[in-house]
């Protein structure tokens, strides 16, 4: 009887996919909430120093970054192994902070110019004395206000 | 007359794979933020306009060498103690004035919290990661003591009560009313951190 025809055997039901498209949107909003654009990729080597008495940073808007690290493999043949500062998309000598901070003040709004705060990204391995250039260098422009940019965790981790 | 059916069915099958490429491409150009870090204020460059005169005893020095360790108050030291007798300093209270502090009293340390300055040096040779050890510890002793007195007028820890000061996200009668009970801690134990130039020799 064509009617009464069992299946056959081991052939699965279809799973389903329409719901498929739905799981997906909700990973890309969590994503997309969670996430925010780079800005600048980096072309130093940027491992942070852990803190444990951080503040977050809020509002991106009203932070200028300044990364300080050894540069990356691909630059390393071209600007060698010792710690560089990057500002936005390139390597920056000392005296080029103080123009970089005006610069980048005078893009923000009128409003916002006077509560910037400079964060200030270097990596673990750098010596202060390029940090110390580099705040010499904020502080004749009046950015007084910095960040020193962090891992969370216990500080004394940074000693080994 | 044939019944007309509705709008033919659109196939919704490629849905997931447009939806994939676009959770890629924010997967790949987007990062999870990681900005959180020790907030300090610099020094202005213009000198005071008249000299400030402070006695020793209320400077707390702290020198770093270019090997990491610690010289404090002419005394060498692990940093794992510095955070401790930083605290000791700052709430010494020799002359008496503070009425919370619960120092020892030392007449050679601190006269009060208000007066007493920690002075961090460091050579240009010290470590990044050792010069954020320091200050992390330096910060943290002002954040015990803060947290301490928050604690016992406020019930909660001066930190938290902080971060939600600052976070926009809270309501703003929240945020009044936190105003002043944060500058309150904060007159008490005022944050005083100086960073001389570094010395070169």
């Amino acid at each position: 009887m064509a009617k009464f025809t069992k299946k056959k055997e081991g052939d699965l039901p279809a799973v389903s996919t329409a719901s498929l498209p739905d799981i997906v949107f909700m990973l890309l909003f969590f994503f997309m909430t969670v996430t925010t654009m780079k800005d600048s990729s980096l072309m130093v080597a940027n491992t942070l120093p852990n803190a444990s008495e951080i503040k977050k940073l809020e509002k991106k808007d009203r932070v200028i970054y300044i990364y300080v690290g050894t540069p990356t493999q691909e630059y390393q043949k071209v600007f060698g192994t010792e710690p560089k500062i990057q500002l936005n998309d390139k390597f920056a000598n000392v005296d080029e902070v103080g123009s970089f901070i005006l610069a980048e003040r005078a893009k923000k709004p009128q409003e916002l110019q006077n509560v910037l705060t400079t964060a200030l990204k270097v990596d673990k391995e750098a010596n202060m004395g390029l940090i110390t250039d580099i705040k010499q260098q904020l502080r004749e422009v009046n950015a007084l206000k910095v960040n020193y940019t962090t891992y969370e965790g216990d500080a004394f981790n940074n000693l080994q | 007359m044939p019944r007309r059916k509705g709008a033919p069915e659109v196939n919704a099958g490629s849905m997931a794979d447009i939806a994939f490429l676009l959770l890629i491409f924010f997967l790949v150009t987007t990062t999870i933020e990681t900005d959180a870090g020790l907030d300090r204020m610099l020094p202005p460059i213009e000198p005071p306009e008249q000299d400030v005169v402070i006695k020793q005893k209320n400077i707390f020095t702290v020198n770093i060498n270019r090997n990491g360790q610690l010289l404090v108050e002419d005394n060498l030291m692990e940093i794992e103690d510095l955070r401790e007798a930083a605290t000791a300093f700052l709430e010494n209270g020799a002359d008496g004035s503070c009425t919370y502090c619960k120092g020892k009293k030392d007449p050679s340390s601190s006269d009060n919290p208000t007066k007493a300055i920690i002075s961090l040096k460091n050579d240009r040779e010290t470590k990044y990661s050792t010069y954020i050890t320091v200050q992390n510890e330096l910060v943290g002793a002002y954040n015990d003591l803060r947290n301490r007195e928050a604690q016992r007028l406020y019930g909660q820890d001066f930190t938290t009560m902080e971060s939600k000061y600052l976070d926009p996200e809270t309501p703003s009668n929240v945020r009044d009313d936190l105003k002043d009970k944060v500058k309150r801690i904060q007159e008490m134990f005022p944050q005083k951190l100086s960073e001389a130039e570094t010395t070169t020799d």
